[in-house]
């Protein structure tokens, strides 16, 4: 990852702000994007995600705000000046052109000549491995090799940067996977800025450099995904990861190790890793990431620990996701090994015990 | 299971009588048009081609087809291109009174014909246009140009609506879009049109009547011989005019349903 100090950014949101009519999609928006990252823009359905990434394509105006490229304003430059290319989520290929057609058709516009354009266009085929393809009608193509077309379309101008709107979508899970394979190693190889939205954060956490977390127009946090994934800095961000156990509670006992009220039992807290400070009686959010809680039959000697009713597990491969209720009724997740499970012998509506290292949990102040 | 077949049964004889409803007059038109005896009377005589060769042997026959081919292809081409241009600006404009500038677009059909082409007439005389081949025209565009247009709007409603940024993306000015994305994804519908309004043209009668002048055009011309005497060749004449408009109409529909529902034909 590029050292955020000291590069020029490649892209640069200032104070970025899109209203369709008096809905702000888009709120005051600061982001920079440097060259050879893999970005990815997240976030729920309405975020503004799309939104920034269509201005940055030159799809939709900012209604405040600059957007620079290399450091120059490119506000008022038409999208077809911009060699900002996009994958789109219906990824757009053109119905009534082949394989090879479509590929080409971004050299066409820069008037390339033909034999140069067809070449061309045969080495993104041949490297996307389509080549085979190159003659053949969009209809005739399945949904993997579809995205393959749109990636060479994209990137055959050789452009510095790639826009993809939530490209894999579409996609069967196990192909999913395998894009997300395919997008990674293009990204490194060729070396060149790669901004990603997708809703999905498994598909955001497996690829980028850095995330971007976006709420009602608004970024919520940046950071790598384990950052985001191990320090959430506000509540939105922790209940979107999706994988932790929040509750809210007041700081009983100050120092090193903080003693913290909640509606389900008094815990203490000595987080390695955060710069707040948390004064006696102020409200916090403590998270419990459910990868880092361990299970027992029998009351463990953990200082942290609450008692559970197993109610469901989904199975996910070798690990699984406990859902179990706590005993006021909150729901509290836990995810282990699949065999440790089997080897509890636990069912549902069993009893268990959860807990959790103090230094493992996470803080989050109220306000954030 | 018999009773499903039964109304099965009973459907088909409806399709069958519906068609011989539709399709008796035209039959009977073609078999006097080939039969010897001058009156439209049972028994048939002997089989002729008299009638046709004594129409194409009369020049004003053959000016009335000329007029109706010229008329029909100038018609088909300007309203096509209106059409396509109404249908484009409703796809991808959004503005206050779209309703009111669609409803406007859509409207000339909906006139009655003497209405209209007496209007015409009007209109055109007072401007001192009226009475030539290019009234005509004028008074067949107006009344054309709304089918093209429905006919393109229909293809329009199938295309992805990101194609079109996808080309700027790519790097095409809005105009290369349009010619490199949205003709061609166009293209049967444009045909489909032309076609269409050709066959409008040629068989329209009221406001040629109106507005033709000396210029007559085939249906004109049907209407004339008719009010002179009960001639053979009108059943001829009718014939041709019918089987022209007819193969237009059914090429129109060819091309478009074909390309529609498989819109990814090889070759460009």
């Amino acid at each position: 990852m590029p050292n955020t100090s000291e590069a020029r950014p490649l892209v640069s949101f200032e104070g970025v702000t899109k209203h369709y009519g008096t809905v702000a999609a888009v709120h005051a928006m600061d982001l920079d994007i440097y060259a050879g990252e893999f970005l990815a823009l997240m976030g729920p359905s309405g975020c503004g995600k799309t939104t920034s990434l269509r201005m940055l394509a030159g799809l939709e105006e900012p209604t405040e705000g600059e957007i620079r490229l290399d450091g120059k304003r490119i506000n008022e430059i038409d999208s077809a000046d911009r060699d900002t290319p996009m994958v789109w989520q219906s990824l757009a290929l053109f119905p009534f052109l082949s394989v090879r057609q479509n590929v080409e058709f971004g050299l066409k516009m820069r008037k390339i000549p033909s034999g140069d354009r067809q070449q061309r266009a045969m080495e993104w085929l041949e490297r996307l491995e389509i080549a085979d393809l190159a003659e053949r009608d969009i209809s005739q193509l399945s949904g993997g090799q579809r995205q393959r077309v749109a990636l060479a379309r994209s990137l055959v101008t050789e452009p510095r940067i790639l826009l993809l709107d939530e490209p894999l979508s579409a996609l069967d899970a196990n192909l999913v996977v395998k894009m997300q394979g395919v997008l990674s190693r293009l990204q490194k190889e060729l070396g060149i800025t790669f901004v990603y939205v997708t809703h999905s954060q498994s598909e955001a956490f497996a690829m980028s450099d850095r995330v971007v977390i976006m709420s009602q127009g608004r970024i919520e946090q940046i950071g790598s995904p384990k950052t985001i994934y191990r320090n959430p800095t506000s509540r939105f961000v922790a209940d979107f990861v999706g994988s932790n156990n929040i509750f809210c509670g007041t700081v009983s006992k100050e120092g090193a190790t903080l003693q913290v009220n909640t509606s389900v039992g008094c815990f203490s807290c000595s987080p390695d890793n955060d710069e707040n400070s948390f004064p006696m009686g102020s409200t916090l959010n403590m998270v419990i990431s459910s990868d880092l809680v361990q299970i027992s039959l029998t009351t463990p000697e953990a200082a942290n620990q609450v008692r559970c009713r197993f109610i469901s597990e989904e199975f996910v491969g070798s690990i699984v996701t406990v859902f179990a209720e706590l005993e006021n009724g909150a729901d509290f997740k836990v995810q282990v090994r699949q065999r440790d499970l089997a080897d509890l012998g636990l069912k549902a509506g069993a009893v268990f015990y959860a807990s959790w290292k103090a230094t493992d949990v996470h803080l989050i102040s109220e306000s954030a | 299971m018999t009773r499903l077949s039964g109304q099965n049964l009973l459907l088909r004889g409806y399709v069958v009588l519906v068609f011989v409803f539709v399709f008796t007059p035209i039959v009977t038109s073609f078999v006097f048009s080939v039969n010897s005896d001058r009156f439209p009377t049972i028994p048939l005589g002997h089989f002729t081609t008299h009638w046709y060769e004594t129409i194409f042997a009369d020049p004003d026959i053959w000016e009335a087809f000329r007029v109706s081919a010229l008329v029909s292809v100038s018609v088909a081409t300007l309203a096509t291109f209106i059409g396509f241009c109404t249908a484009y600006t409703d796809y991808r404009y959004n503005f206050t009174g779209k309703a009111l500038y669609l409803s406007l677009a859509l409207l000339p059909p909906t006139i009655p014909l003497v209405i209209m082409g007496l209007a015409m007439l009007a209109l055109l005389a007072r401007i001192n246009m009226s009475g030539q081949i290019h009234s005509i025209v004028v008074s067949h565009v107006v009344l054309c140009a709304p089918f093209a247009m429905a006919v393109v709007r229909m293809r329009l409603a199938q295309i992805n609506p990101d194609l079109e940024p996808a080309a700027w993306n790519l790097g095409a000015s809005p105009w290369r879009a349009m010619r490199e994305v949205i003709i061609p994804f166009c293209r049967p519908a444009i045909a489909s049109a032309f076609c269409l309004t050709a066959a409008v043209s040629f068989d329209e009668f009221a406001v040629a009547w109106f507005v033709s002048g000396l210029n007559k055009t085939v249906p004109v011309m049907i209407l004339e011989i008719l009010q002179g005497n009960t001639d053979p060749q009108i059943n001829a004449i009718g014939s041709i005019v019918f089987a022209i408009s007819m193969s237009l109409v059914v090429i129109a529909q060819l091309i478009f349903f074909r390309k529609a529902s498989a819109p990814t034909t090889t070759g460009i």
